[in-house]
C-alpha cells in the first residue's frame, strides 16, 4: 500500500530506527517495572511516577510537532500550545461525558460546571462527545481544521518570520481568554476535571494508567516515524527548500503557502494527539494550558533537544521536565531563572541543541562527518527517575 | 461587462503603433505579428514611487531565439525581469507569453509551470541540500505537496539529472551540499536548475558576475549549448561574454529599447555610445 511504503522511508535513518526501538521499549519497561515488580524493590516504579513519565512522553511529543514546523519549514510557532490544549479539550470533554450520574450533583445530563451555572440544557457542541470514537476524531479535527484555516490566511498573505511567530501567540492568547469564560461552555477557568472512567476502565486503576503509559509511548513511536518519513521524501526537500529560500521556490513553479499548510496542519494534529494522551494522565484540562508561557516552553524544549533532527526535541523535551520535576521540588523559586538561563546558554553555545553536540562528538569521533540531517544519537533514553512533583 | 468586452477588443483588433506612443515606432511590434512570438511586449510601463523604471518598453523575442541584453545600472533590466515572471505587475502595457499567454494576469509559480525559468543575479541554490538534490527539486513535473510524499527515486529522472550534471561539469559534486560550491559552480548549478526544469523561455540575470575568465568562457559554451533547443534572454554587463555569445543585442536605457541589432551594431549606435560614455 502506498501508505506502508511511505511510512517505511521514515525507517532509513538508523537513528530513527535506534530511537523508535528506545521509546516502545520505555513503554514496555516502565509499566511492568510498575505492575509486576514488588513495591520492595529497587526497580519498582511507584504508581504516581508512571502518569508523570506518561506526562514527559507527551511534551516530548508536542515538541516533535513543533520540530516538524520549526526545524524543517522555518515557522517559529509560539502557539503549539493551542493546538495541543485543544486536543486535550476534545478528550476531557469525552470524559466529562463518562463520568454520567456521579457528578457532585448526581445530574445524568449535564456536568457538574453547568448544574452549577444553572443551565439547562447540553450546548449543541458537547453532542457527539458521549461517543470515544467522535472525541477520537475532534483531538484530530480540532487542531488540525484550527491550524489549517490559520495557515491558509497566513502562508497566503507571505506573513513570514517574527510576524508570523506573533500572530500564533496572539492566536493561542485568544484562545486561552475565550476559554476562561464560563458562558464558552468548556468550564471556564476550572476547566474540565474529575474524571471517573475511560472507556469503562477507572482511570486511578494501575492498569489503566500504564496501558495509557503504553499508548503514549507507542503514539510517540508513530508520530516520529511520520515526522521522519514527511522530512524524509521528496516532500521533506521541498519543505526544506521552502525554509532556505521561499521566494527561489515560486520561481521554480512550487507553491509555498500550500507547501507549508500541510506540514502545519499535521503538525498541529500530532500535537492535538499529544494534548488528548496527556489529558487522562494528568487528570485535568484547563484554560492555562492555552497560556502562550506553555507554548514557548515547548520551543525552549526544541531548541535545547536540537532543532531540525527530530529525535533530538523529544530528548530535550524529556530532559528539561525531568530538570523542572526535580527544580519544583527542591528549590520551586528558582525554576524559571534555571529554564532562562538554559535557553540563553543553548542559544549562544549549543545552537544545534545536545543532538547538535552529540552529533558533533559522534563525528569527530568517526573524524568523517556523514552531514545528513538525521545523523544523531538517540538521546535521554532514561529519564531520570529523579523526584516526585 | 462591457468594459471586459472592449477591453479584449482592444487586444485582437490591430491598435495602430502610433497610437501606443513607443519611444521608437520602427522597433514597435505590431499586434498582428505576436501570434508567432515566444514573448511580446508593448507598451510596458512601471514606476515605483514616481521614478518610472519601465517606461514604454516594447520588446519582442521570436521562438528558440537567443538574445543578449544590456544596459547601465537602473536600465530596468531586472524589473523587466520581475514583470515578466510575475513578481511585478506592470501599471500598463501587455505582455504576452506564446502569443496568447496574458502573462499579467497570473503569478510566478503558475507562470514557472508554463514553463519560464529565472536564474537570479544573485546564485540562489538550496545550500542544504545535496547538487543532486537541488536538479531534483528543479526537475520539470510534479509541484505539488502530496504527491512528493509518495515520490520514488527512478532511473528515468537520476538519468536526466546525471546528464544535466554532466553539462554543467559538476558530475563529481553530485553528492556534495551545495553550500561547499564555489561561486562559479553556484552559478552553474543554477543554470543547470533551469535545464532541468525544461522551460520554454529561460531569463539568464548576469550569469558572469563576478567570475573569472575561464569561469565566463565555460559560462558563454554552456549558454550556446542551451541554445540550441530553447529560447533564452541573457542579461549581462560583460560586452566580452556578449560578444562569444554571438546574437542579436538590446541595449535599454532608463526603462526603454534604445537600440536593437548586432553588437557592433548596437556598440556603434551613437546614443548607446552617449549613455555608456557620454556623462
Amino acid at each position: 500500500m502506498l501508505f506502508t511504503r511511505f511510512l517505511a522511508g521514515g525507517l532509513k535513518s538508523p537513528v530513527i530506527i535506534g530511537a523508535l526501538v528506545v521509546i516502545l521499549a520505555i513503554g514496555v519497561i516502565v509499566p511492568v517495572l510498575n505492575l509486576a515488580v514488588a513495591p520492595g524493590s529497587a526497580f519498582h516504579i511507584p504508581d504516581h511516577m508512571v502518569p508523570l513519565f506518561g506526562k514527559y512522553l507527551c511534551y516530548a511529543m508536542a515538541a516533535l510537532a513543533l520540530d516538524l514546523v520549526w526545524g524543517y519549514c522555518g515557522i517559529l510557532s509560539l502557539g503549539h500550545g493551542a493546538f495541543f490544549a485543544l486536543g486535550g479539550y476534545a478528550m476531557g470533554m469525552h470524559l466529562m461525558r463518562e463520568i454520567g450520574d456521579r457528578g457532585v450533583y448526581g445530574n445524568a445530563v449535564l456536568p457538574d460546571f453547568m448544574v452549577f451555572l444553572n443551565w439547562k440544557e447540553l450546548p449543541w457542541f458537547w453532542h457527539g462527545f458521549d461517543s470515544f470514537v467522535f472525541a477520537c476524531i475532534m483531538v484530530a479535527a480540532a487542531p488540525g481544521i484550527l491550524a489549517f484555516v490559520f495557515g491558509w490566511f497566513a502562508f497566503r498573505s507571505r506573513v513570514t518570520g517574527v510576524y508570523l511567530s506573533i500572530i500564533t501567540q496572539a492566536m493561542t492568547y485568544a484562545l486561552l481568554l475565550a476559554f476562561f469564560r464560563n458562558d464558552m461552555g468548556f468550564g471556564g477557568n476550572n476547566g474540565l476535571t474529575d474524571f471517573k472512567d475511560v472507556l469503562g476502565f477507572d482511570l486511578q486503576s494501575g492498569r489503566v494508567r500504564s496501558t495509557l503509559f503504553f499508548l503514549t509511548a507507542f503514539f510517540l513511536a508513530l508520530n516520529l516515524l511520520i515526522a521522519a518519513a514527511i522530512v524524509g521524501s521528496k516532500y521533506g526537500k521541498i519543505l526544506r527548500a521552502v525554509r532556505d529560500a521561499e521566494p527561489r521556490t515560486r520561481f521554480l513553479g512550487y507553491r509555498p503557502d500550500k507547501i507549508k499548510l500541510f506540514a502545519w496542519t499535521v503538525s498541529a494534529i500530532m500535537a492535538g494527539v499529544a494534548g488528548a494522551l496527556y489529558v487522562p494522565q494528568v487528570g485535568i484540562i484547563n484554560p492555562g494550558e492555552f497560556a502562550p508561557a506553555n507554548s514557548i516552553e515547548m520551543v525552549v524544549w526544541t531548541a535545547v533537544g536540537g532543532r531540525g533532527t527530530l529525535v533530538g526535541p523529544i530528548g530535550g523535551a524529556i530532559l528539561v521536565n525531568a530538570a523542572k520535576s526535580w527544580f519544583t521540588g527542591v528549590l520551586p523559586e528558582y525554576w524559571l531563572f534555571a529554564l532562562g538561563a538554559l535557553f540563553i546558554f543553548t542559544t549562544l553555545y549549543l545552537p544545534d541543541g545536545v543532538a547538535g553536540l552529540i552529533r558533533k562528538m559522534v563525528g569527530k569521533a568517526r573524524s568523517k562527518p556523514r552531514g545528513k540531517d538525521e545523523e544523531t544519537e538517540a538521546p535521554a533514553a532514561d529519564a531520570p527517575a529523579g523526584a516526585a512533583e | 461587462m462591457t468594459d471586459t468586452q472592449s477591453q479584449s477588443q482592444s487586444q485582437s483588433q490591430p491598435v495602430p503603433a502610433a497610437a501606443k506612443a513607443p519611444i521608437n515606432p520602427a522597433l514597435a511590434p505590431t499586434p498582428s505579428a505576436r501570434k508567432d512570438t515566444l514573448l511580446y511586449l508593448d507598451g510596458v510601463s512601471r514606476s515605483f514611487d514616481g521614478f518610472k523604471a519601465i517606461n514604454e518598453l516594447s520588446f519582442v523575442l521570436a521562438m528558440g531565439e537567443m538574445r543578449a541584453i544590456i544596459g547601465p545600472n537602473g536600465a530596468g533590466k531586472t524589473t523587466m525581469m520581475d514583470i515578466i515572471t510575475g513578481k511585478t505587475r506592470p501599471d500598463k502595457g501587455d505582455v504576452f507569453f506564446m502569443g496568447d499567454i496574458d502573462l499579467t494576469k497570473h503569478d510566478e509559480p503558475t507562470i514557472a509551470q508554463m514553463g519560464i525559468g529565472r536564474k537570479f543575479q544573485k546564485p540562489t541554490v538550496f545550500e542544504t541540500q545535496t547538487v543532486a538534490d537541488n536538479l531534483l527539486l528543479s526537475l520539470k513535473g510534479e509541484r505539488r505537496g502530496i504527491p512528493a510524499l509518495f515520490y520514488r527515486d527512478n532511473r528515468k529522472d537520476r538519468r536526466t539529472i546525471d546528464g544535466i550534471l554532466d553539462k554543467i561539469r559538476l558530475g563529481h559534486r553530485r553528492d556534495e551540499l551545495a553550500a561547499y560550491l564555489s561561486h562559479g559552480q553556484k552559478q552553474w548549478l543554477e543554470i543547470g536548475m533551469l535545464l532541468a526544469q525544461d522551460p520554454k523561455l529561460l531569463l539568464v540575470d548576469e550569469p558572469v558576475a563576478g567570475m573569472t575568465d575561464a569561469e565566463t568562457e565555460e559560462t558563454a559554451r554552456l549558454l550556446r549549448e542551451i541554445a540550441v533547443d530553447h529560447s533564452v534572454v541573457v542579461v549581462e554587463h560583460d560586452m566580452g561574454f556578449v560578444r562569444d555569445l554571438g546574437v542579436k543585442v538590446t541595449c535599454l536605457h532608463e526603462g526603454h529599447v534604445l537600440s536593437e541589432g548586432s553588437l557592433d551594431h548596437v556598440s556603434s549606435d551613437p546614443q548607446v555610445v552617449e549613455v555608456y560614455l557620454g556623462r
